[in-house]
């Protein structure tokens, strides 16, 4: 079974910098690691390759300083890991991100299933798997919370949709983006600590770098980067202004605060 | 033809879903702005019924796909349905819900269009931009203003050049406008040729429904632990939310020690809750937990660090050891029940 991993290296966000200035994050302010969420693609990829055989590839699209995420990931189960990386694909949105995986992914060849994340822990979109998706032309399934069943050409899995759970039978090549808590045929999936002959093996590994120019066979490179972006951040600012003013008590008078706070607000 | 905002509607059971409401509430207000007419498009089965309504509460033009293939919510067939009506009625700006079904069916819409989409937007808005490279301004352009990079960073984005320009927005943000029987407007009823494959390729075998266990989304109160709190201060936590009739929360290095179950969790890697009350304990507010309750309407915070980031955000701050403040408030709480027996 050939397995696509779309792994996004991403920041630290309770350490980065943002430079508010030009709406950019400082990626020289912390390491890259995968994105918390691709883990759990990771550890589900690892057990449909032991259930099926096969190769996991994963895809990336970072600066060259994600390899370290990358070799976290080869660390991880990952057999072969693809950094898409050039100055052409800076400053993509959804759509020319999007546009720029599926790109490798047609080059890879073929495929019988893309794992992924449901989100970005920095962008918060959840919309680079459908697009990939869509790009692709396989159908998919978002926020997916168990796969209950695993076949060769088709899978059941159950989607979170807030008020219902939606079961759902996939017709493979598919992509599906995994959620949490996360269930793998009956099992519950957590991301594993690689071993530490996996890492010093990792270390040594190789990682394929691809530029814009590999690319250029299956894609059109004017869809790439922000020429192949339709979106323009024009302005940013913090948002954690909350214009809260805490009224501050010590130690044990806090009590009385706290009752007189929630009879005010009728709860007692 | 009138240029055009359109919202992409959603229904369930037969209901118009009150988050689709807001946004023809909130469509009508960017139309109005930008000398635009409103659009709504509803597709399903049974559902050319709900035309008048959505006139009611603000649509100048229905579109309706009803079809007895679309009944059950579909990705494919329903991703071929939106594409189809908004390619054939070239709308400047389509809304949807930024609900599971509107973030994985948008952006395929979107992708298939091969135009921009925001995702998440906590507002919308109309105005104008003049692009700083070329001069060129922009005239009545959406304005689509979301949070980013962990909640931290608020983003206005736009979509110069291509149409339509896309956005998910937030539920629960705006009101719902009012019904207004004598509005009218023109229905138009589509019919999308749905192929086989986009009707196999994913098939819905059970549709569930089940109340949460742990419902933080619509509780009115929250008492949340951090890494401050440890197993032992868990316990008070949980016996202050059951006293105050609200549900436990947690912060992720709780979850993360294994104090409390994923699904307790609030932030960015859990959920996005705004009860009236939210009761943080020994939770330090980190940015990752901050983003998830700072539109609660009023935050209490029990914290032995004076510095605490988490005191930036209360209207209430408790600087002390929570397991002094806490027995003492349980113990207050539980005297004052006694008499009444309530």
């Amino acid at each position: 079974m050939n397995i696509v991993v779309l792994i996004k290296p991403t920041p630290d966000i309770t350490k980065v910098k943002f430079d508010i200035e030009k709406g950019t994050v400082n990626r020289a302010s912390t390491n890259l690691e995968i994105n918390p969420f691709d883990l759990y693609a990771i550890e589900v990829a690892k057990r449909i390759k032991k259930l099926f055989g096969g190769t996991i590839v994963s895809i990336s699209m970072a600066p060259p300083q994600a390899e370290v995420a990358l070799r976290d990931a080869l660390a991880r189960g990952v057999d072969r890991a693809i950094l898409l990386s050039d100055r052409r694909f800076a400053g993509a949105d959804t759509l020319a991100t999007s546009y720029t995986l599926a790109s490798a992914i047609r080059k890879l060849g073929s495929f019988d299933i893309i794992l992924c994340g449901e989100k970005s822990v920095d962008g918060d979109t959840a919309h680079v798997g459908p697009e990939v998706a869509e790009l692709l032309r396989v159908p998919h399934a978002s926020f997916v919370t168990q796969v209950s069943r695993f076949d060769k050409d088709r899978i059941v899995v159950e989607s979170d949709y807030g008020d219902a759970y939606y079961e759902i039978e996939l017709r493979l090549p598919a992509l599906v983006a995994l959620s949490r808590p996360l269930m793998f045929l009956g099992e519950t999936v957590e991301p594993s600590i690689p071993k530490v002959g996996d890492v010093l093996r990792a270390r040594r590994a190789k990682i394929e770098v691809w530029s814009a120019d590999d690319l250029k066979d299956v894609a059109d490179l004017n869809r790439l980067g922000i020429l192949g972006s339709p979106t323009r951040v024009v302005k940013s600012y913090y948002a954690l202004e909350s214009g809260r003013e805490a009224k501050v008590v010590r130690g044990i008078e806090g009590v009385s605060t706290v009752l007189q706070a929630l009879k005010e607000l009728g709860v007692l | 033809m009138a240029r055009t905002v359109l919202v992409y509607v959603e229904v369930s059971d037969g209901k118009i879903e009150d988050h689709s409401l807001e946004l023809i509430g909130k469509a009508r207000e960017l139309a109005t702005k930008g000398g635009m007419d409103v659009g709504a498009l509803v597709v399903g089965h049974g559902v050319r019924e709900l035309a008048r309504e959505l006139i009611y509460r603000g649509a100048d033009e229905v579109h309706v796909v009803d079809d007895p293939r679309l009944g059950t919510y579909r990705l494919l067939p329903y991703t071929k349905a939106v594409a189809h009506v908004v390619g054939a009625t070239s709308p400047e700006v389509v809304l949807f819900s930024a609900t599971v079904v509107g973030r994985e069916l948008a952006p395929r819409v979107a992708a298939r269009l091969r135009t921009g989409i925001t995702a998440d937007c906590t507002d919308v808005d109309i105005g104008s931009w003049t692009d700083p490279l070329s001069g060129r301004v922009y005239e009545n352009i959406l304005y689509q203003i979301r949070p980013t990079f962990g909640g931290e960073i608020m983003a206005a984005i736009v979509t110069p050049q291509h149409r339509p320009q896309m956005a998910t927005v937030r539920p629960g943000l705006f009101p719902i406008p009012q019904r207004d029987e004598t509005r009218s407007g023109r229905v138009v009823e589509w019919s999308v040729e749905l192929d086989e494959d986009s009707l196999d390729s994913i098939e819905v075998l059970e549709v569930r429904r089940e109340m949460r266990k742990v419902d933080l989304k619509s509780a009115k109160i929250i008492v949340s632990g951090g890494r401050g709190a440890g197993p032992k201060g868990f316990e008070l936590v949980r016996e202050l939310a059951k006293l105050l009739g609200g549900e436990v929360g947690a912060s992720r290095a709780a979850v993360d020690a294994g104090w409390i179950s994923y699904d307790h969790q609030v932030g960015l890697t859990g959920q996005t809750v705004k009860p009236d009350i939210y009761i943080a304990v020994g939770i330090s507010g980190a940015v990752q937990h901050i983003v998830g309750m700072k539109d609660s309407k009023i935050v209490i915070a029990i914290n032995k660090d004076p510095e605490a980031p988490i005191f930036r955000v209360a209207d209430y701050g408790i600087v002390g050891d929570l397991f002094v403040v806490l027995p003492k408030l349980i113990e207050k709480l539980k005297q004052g029940r006694l008499p009444g027996g309530s």
